[in-house]
């Protein structure tokens, strides 16, 4: 039955004291045989069975997720959503991304809390002007909302920020109205749900132990709950990606890093943009519940501790007290990381590979959140009739062998 | 943050050092002969193992030699520091704390940063 969300739904479930809610997904035991297994329970791989069962019509599906949904680093990013790419090929994408994210809280009739409060990446030096107003030109030629704002006009949206006394004044950024901040645990439950009206079987604590192939096909997943046969299978697995590929026999180009993030104490709303300067490596917005949302850098080195070193929060907590002095005697309420795998030329992976019916949607690195719902959308596409999308064909596997990379590294004006 | 012992320093603070990814990467022989997917795949491709690892390190801050490690990705436990041109050490001389190849260890993350 299709659950409704409404104020008539919160006033009766107020009522009955909140005990009678439904559950918004069953936990069935996994079944023996399903057409395409989803490995990885993340906003990305929910999203894909949401889209496979939705727009391509396949019913026999499975996703398993080692822990909780939204565990990884779909409830560890900072949440901020933006599709001011350089490249006309990352344009495409997070533009087509940030398309059904504005429609997603009435598509998925559950509300994803999708904030439209702006965008700004900021410049620090000559070159950053130049940089910055080379992207907002391009993002207007893909037709992407994106301009230049004069310290002036910073200043106006943002009065707390100190853009003169610092070692790295601000002398301008690029901004994205339509840029903003979403609730990151609300799209993996929102697709959650909806997938399993569709008969989606969602199952969590099941770890992905092996990929099984034969003769270069797939022939399923060894799993925490035993052998799982499969037509076709889909990673999704962020920074364990390579871990599985590796089972298979495939090597991607990936490299697994910690990023952190921290959340200060709750205060009145200070805030109302999200501020990224990836030259001092500092970015901020504000949560509805009051907490500055800060994100810190990658660790140079591999790593699959969800934690992260100390010195790349004290690099960036040293650039946001520049930046914003009066955050200075702030606490910080709590800190994590998540395995990220980034590849070489800072683009995603949406591909399949060599072994017939297996799927990747791996290397979004640092900035996977806001192309959640995009991904998803053309990484189904992608299974469901064994080519990519138009959109996503630039970012296949054989761009390593032919060079043609999208080279995504300083050109998003984030650092990774 | 590590302390990682240079095999000529000594231990020092991770700050001093930078990381330089897998080490014993070797260049294919042959390059004029080997195809553009090989070459892709010695540009592109390192190992990522969730465990033991070898990579290299560079006191940047210090002595400014490189070196090779051994470190445990999953608990970030630095096992051995080597010199380059010393022979590369046997994962199976270390115990691997990661059961199964995604799993977790059963000591939690980062326990292993500091000295013991």
């Amino acid at each position: 039955m299709k659950k409704k969300y409404s104020i008539f739904s919160l006033a009766r479930n107020a009522l009955s004291g909140h005990k009678e809610w439904p559950k918004m997904w069953r936990s069935p035991e996994p079944r023996e045989f399903y057409d395409v297994i989803i490995i990885g329970g993340g906003g990305h791989g929910l999203g894909t069975a949401y889209y496979l069962a939705k727009e391509h019509g396949l019913k026999n599906i499975a996703v398993i997720e080692k822990g909780w949904l939204g565990g990884g680093n779909t409830g560890r990013n900072t949440t901020i959503i933006r599709s001011n790419y350089l490249w006309d090929d990352s344009a495409h994408l997070y533009e087509h991304s940030l398309k059904l994210w504005e429609n997603l809280s009435s598509e998925l009739n559950y509300n994803v809390m999708f904030s439209q409060r702006g965008v700004m990446n900021l410049a620090h030096n000559e070159h950053d002007i130049k940089e910055i107003k080379r992207r907002v030109s391009a993002n207007n030629l893909n037709g992407i909302d994106s301009f230049w704002l004069s310290k002036e006009e910073i200043r106006k949206k943002v009065p707390i920020m100190n853009t003169d006394n610092l070692r790295y004044p601000v002398l301008g950024a690029s901004y994205q109205p339509r840029g903003g901040v979403a609730r990151h645990d609300a799209i993996a439950w929102g697709f959650a749900m909806r997938a399993d009206e569709m008969g989606v079987d969602i199952i969590q604590n099941c770890e992905a132990r092996q990929i099984r192939t034969k003769n270069g096909t797939i022939e399923g997943v060894e799993t925490s709950k035993g052998f799982l046969r499969a037509n076709k299978i889909g990673v999704v697995a962020s920074g364990h990606t390579g871990v599985l590929a590796e089972s298979a026999g495939i090597r991607l180009p990936l490299q697994s890093k910690p990023l952190q993030a921290l959340v200060s104490e709750p205060i009145k709303p200070i805030i109302d943009t999200v501020v990224m300067s990836s030259a001092v490596h500092a970015y901020v917005s504000q949560s509805d519940k009051g907490e500055l949302v800060i994100g810190a850098g990658t660790d140079s080195y591999n790593s699959f501790t969800q934690r992260g070193g100390f010195n790349i929060i004290e690099d960036t907590i040293r650039a946001m007290v520049e930046l914003y002095p009066l955050f200075g005697k702030m606490k910080m309420l709590r800190q994590w990381g998540g395995i990220v795998d980034i590849c070489p030329d800072a683009s995603p992976i949406i591909s399949k590979c060599d072994i017939e019916g297996l799927f990747f949607n791996c290397g979004w690195g640092t900035g996977g959140f806001k192309a959640t719902p995009g991904s998803a959308n053309v990484f189904a596409h992608t299974i469901a009739k064994n080519e990519p999308h138009q959109i996503n064909s630039a970012f296949n596997l054989d761009r390593f062998a032919s060079g043609r990379l999208v080279d995504e590294h300083g050109a998003a004006a984030v650092a990774h | 943050m590590l302390i990682i012992n240079c095999p000529y320093c000594g231990p020092r603070d991770q700050s001093e050092f930078s990381n330089g990814g897998e080490a014993h990467v070797k260049r294919p022989d042959g390059s004029k002969e080997i195809g553009d997917r090989e070459w892709g795949e010695y540009v592109f491709i390192r190992a990522n193992p969730k465990g033991l690892f070898y990579e290299r390190w560079v006191h940047t801050h210090g002595c400014r030699k490189w070196f090779n490690c051994v470190r445990d990705t999953s608990t970030d436990e630095i096992l051995v520091t080597y010199k380059l041109d010393e022979k590369k050490p046997n994962l199976n001389n270390f115990k691997s704390v990661v059961k199964t190849p995604s799993g977790e260890p059963e000591v939690g993350s980062g326990n292993f940063t500091v000295e013991k």
